[in-house]
């Protein structure tokens, strides 16, 4: 099975091929390396820039702005922060306009932990993107997700911020993608560049299809009528393992939702969810003070206060400045699955 | 306040060939390009006025430019799509959408932020104009970010000129203060990478200040142009208070750029006449020079123009702006059941803001 990097070099391909792509840039994005993930090895439209995050979001703007189709990729988003007023910019063009200037971009980075990558490749975006207006914001779990979110983002007549999770890049999905080849030798073989040298390499591109999962919508990964966890990203298989562990202990079947999207969310999906079971967990990695999953505990306390079972919670981030390479400090600083398996385990078990 | 002047020019870069000055050896084309000043000017102390009287929350725009802004309206290929010359402009450019043919009203109805506001709706303040048919792209209160915006309408263009089809140029402006923003440093750096020069005018109109604080204080370069040269990037300084200077160094610095499809940097010096906005006061300042006294002594002089031309220049041209400000007077502002009008470009959203479901 293709991992993430391949999926999302297999949407920008099929992006380029079919949906009017011209432009895929950023730092070591074309030619030789295709990405610091590798997810843009041997496309056609990718490019190098400077190395200069303002300059890739600017140029992505003015591309639009010319009719033209830019996926821009900031490296890592640790690197994302000095481009914010370039964002709120690309975020406010069809508003401050009336309408008449909107953006149709997708800038793609990865964020989160997990990689052992010290302060500065361990940095999540999601809270301060859903402070975006203007933006839809992705964030897949899975190769398959990558693949339909990707699609989407391109052909989506707005910015869309597609975020992915570096922790699961390089990590193989249990699903084929649509035309992705079953040997994944074989994939391997066509569209992953051979080390050393690069110069004569092109991809053979396997004919892929059109998959587009639609921005907005949740998947439930897991049922139940217990409890409801809902998260993205590279906590959903966390969420999942813990929920099947207790499951396993008799405590309740717990619901996992993963929202896929952050903006705009499915409230109706969550919202579904904790009707059903009057418990829910908010989980992410991302600092907790001023946490997305705050907004989501503050519509649960609105919209569900008086037919929920236990204490809703948010279970996150520390408010730590960076997160540390040494593995206690990395794990002090973000939900572990034994965090997860405390929280979940007193909302199941809490007395009405 | 002492009014430190810009770092002197260098007159060998201040040139204009012979066949871009030509225009003004035209008694008709100087009197129409004195016309243009002079309604670009007017507008400018109407709309102040529009303040002064409660028409309005703020002004910002560009008095003192019109040299400059008039040549440059003149001088672009107007029209939508990669084939035309793209703009990217800051809040001083009132006078170049003039000469390039808008009339008074949008701006009047942009300053009292009416809905009938063409730009915005009545969402932004005046001076921040956008018009798809003429590749205005939308001017942003952010300084210096239209230098990166417009790396990517160059690039565009820059492809579509390697794949042979008629191109226009990218056009950016900005003023002296800003180029301190890294983002014009970056324009230097993208506009000239080996291979991948851009089609890029880049304009920095040098008034000498930044709000209130002096170039001279924070600016250790001699000229703002000099940048260039560490990039090979073609520059020039000019004196934007004489039209026929500043439209022959336009002129052939837009030449240069259709020509080559290379980036230039074109260095202007301009007066501001009326400080940095309403919020230093937008008062008259005594001690800049005006471009447009300075063109009308000169055609008296030569007898191109008479007293009575002059005065009906200004009648005319305060008359459109009466006329403008009269059908604002009753327009609305826009109704504050909208906002969220436009927050997306496909009414597709779903989830999303509380007790709103989409
Ligand atoms: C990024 C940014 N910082 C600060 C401001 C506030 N501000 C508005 S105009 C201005 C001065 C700009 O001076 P200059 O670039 O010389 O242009 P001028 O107004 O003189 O034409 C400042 C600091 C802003 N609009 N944007």
């Amino acid at each position: 099975m293709a991992n993430m990097a391949q999926a999302i070099r297999l949407a920008l391909h099929y992006g380029e091929k079919h949906l009017g792509v011209t432009d895929i840039f950023g730092e070591d994005v074309g030619a030789p390396l295709g990405g610091v993930f590798t997810c843009t090895q041997g496309l056609a439209t990718a490019w190098n820039t400077p190395l200069d995050e303002r300059g890739i979001i600017g140029t992505a703007i003015g591309l639009a702005l010319a009719g033209q189709k830019p996926v821009a990729e900031i490296q890592f988003c640790d690197y994302i922060f000095n481009t914010i007023d370039l964002l709120k910019l690309a975020g406010n063009s069809c508003w401050t306009s009336n309408g008449e200037f909107p953006l149709s971009m997708v800038v793609m980075t990865p964020s989160g932990a997990g990689i052992h990558g010290a302060p500065y490749h361990s940095h999540s975006f999601d809270a301060i993107a859903s402070h975006l207006p203007g933006w839809k914001i992705v964030l897949p779990s899975t190769p398959v997700d990558a693949y339909g979110l990707m699609l989407a983002a391109i052909e989506d007549p707005n910015p869309v911020l597609f975020m992915a999770p570096k922790a699961l890049l390089r990590i193989k999905g249990e699903e084929l993608l649509p035309g992705e080849p079953a040997d994944e030798k074989e994939l391997k073989e066509m569209i992953d560049a051979p080390i050393g040298d690069r110069g004569q390499w092109k991809a053979r591109w396997p004919e892929m299809g059109h998959a587009p999962i639609r921005i907005g919508e949740a998947r439930t990964v897991r049922e139940g009528g217990r409890a409801t966890i809902v998260t993205y990203g590279r906590y959903v298989k966390l969420a999942r393992n813990v929920a099947d562990r207790l499951a396993a202990e008799g405590l309740g079947e717990t619901e996992v939702i993963d929202l896929r999207t952050i903006y705009p969310y499915d409230w109706r999906a969550i919202s579904a969810s904790i009707a059903k079971t009057g418990r829910v967990l908010f989980l992410n990695e991302d600092t907790e003070i001023t946490n997305f999953g705050e907004h989501l505990l503050r519509r649960t306390i609105e919209e569900h206060y008086y037919t929920l079972r236990a204490r809703p919670r948010l279970l996150a981030g520390l408010h730590v400045p960076v997160i540390g390479l040494a593995p206690p400090l990395e794990e002090a600083s973000i939900p572990q699955e034994t965090d997860i398996e405390r929280e979940l385990r007193a909302l199941l078990t809490e007395k009405t | 306040m002492t009014a430190v002047r810009p770092p002197p020019f260098r007159p060998a870069l201040a040139r204009g060939s012979a066949r871009s000055a030509q225009p003004f050896k035209d008694r008709e084309f100087a009197r129409a390009f004195l016309r243009e000043m002079v309604r670009a000017r007017v507008l400018e102390e109407r709309l102040i006025r529009m303040v002064r009287t409660g028409d309005g929350f703020f002004w910002i725009g560009g008095p003192g430019e019109e040299a400059f802004a008039t040549s440059l309206g003149l001088l672009v290929d107007k029209g939508a799509g990669l084939a035309h010359d793209y703009l990217h402009l800051h809040y001083r450019s009132n006078g170049i959408l003039l000469s390039m043919g808008e009339p008074m009203l949008p701006f009047v109805r942009q300053m009292k932020n009416v809905s009938t506001d063409p730009y915005s709706g009545g969402r932004n303040f005046v001076a921040h104009a956008a018009k798809k048919e003429w590749n205005l792209m939308p001017i942003t209160s952010t300084i210096e970010t239209q230098f990166l915006v417009a790396l990517g309408t160059a690039r565009a263009q820059w492809r579509a000129r390697k794949r042979g089809e008629k191109s226009g140029v990218t056009v950016v402006v900005g003023g002296d203060a800003g180029t301190a923003e890294g983002d014009f440093a970056s324009a230097l750096v993208w506009s000239s990478r080996p291979g991948e020069e851009l089609p890029m005018l880049m304009i920095v109109t040098n008034n000498g200040y930044g709000i209130t604080t002096p170039a001279g204080q924070q600016h250790g370069e001699r000229n703002i142009a000099d940048r260039a040269k560490a990039f090979q990037i073609e520059a020039s300084v000019c004196d934007g208070n004489q039209p026929d200077k500043v439209w022959a160094a336009l002129s052939d610095a837009l030449d240069y750029v259709r020509e080559r499809g290379r980036p230039y940097l074109l260095e202007i010096a301009v007066s501001r006449l009326h400080g940095h906005s309403s919020s230093t006061g937008g008062h008259r300042v005594p001690d800049e020079v005006c471009c447009i006294d300075t063109f009308e002594k000169k055609l008296l002089k030569s007898g191109w123009i008479e007293e009575g031309d002059l005065k009906r220049f200004y009648e005319e041209a305060n008359q459109e702006a009466t006329e403008a400000i009269e059908t604002v007077r009753t327009e609305k502002w826009p109704d504050g059941s909208t906002v969220l009008d436009h927050s997306f470009s496909a009414g597709d959203i779903r989830g999303g803001l509380p007790g709103r479901d989409f």
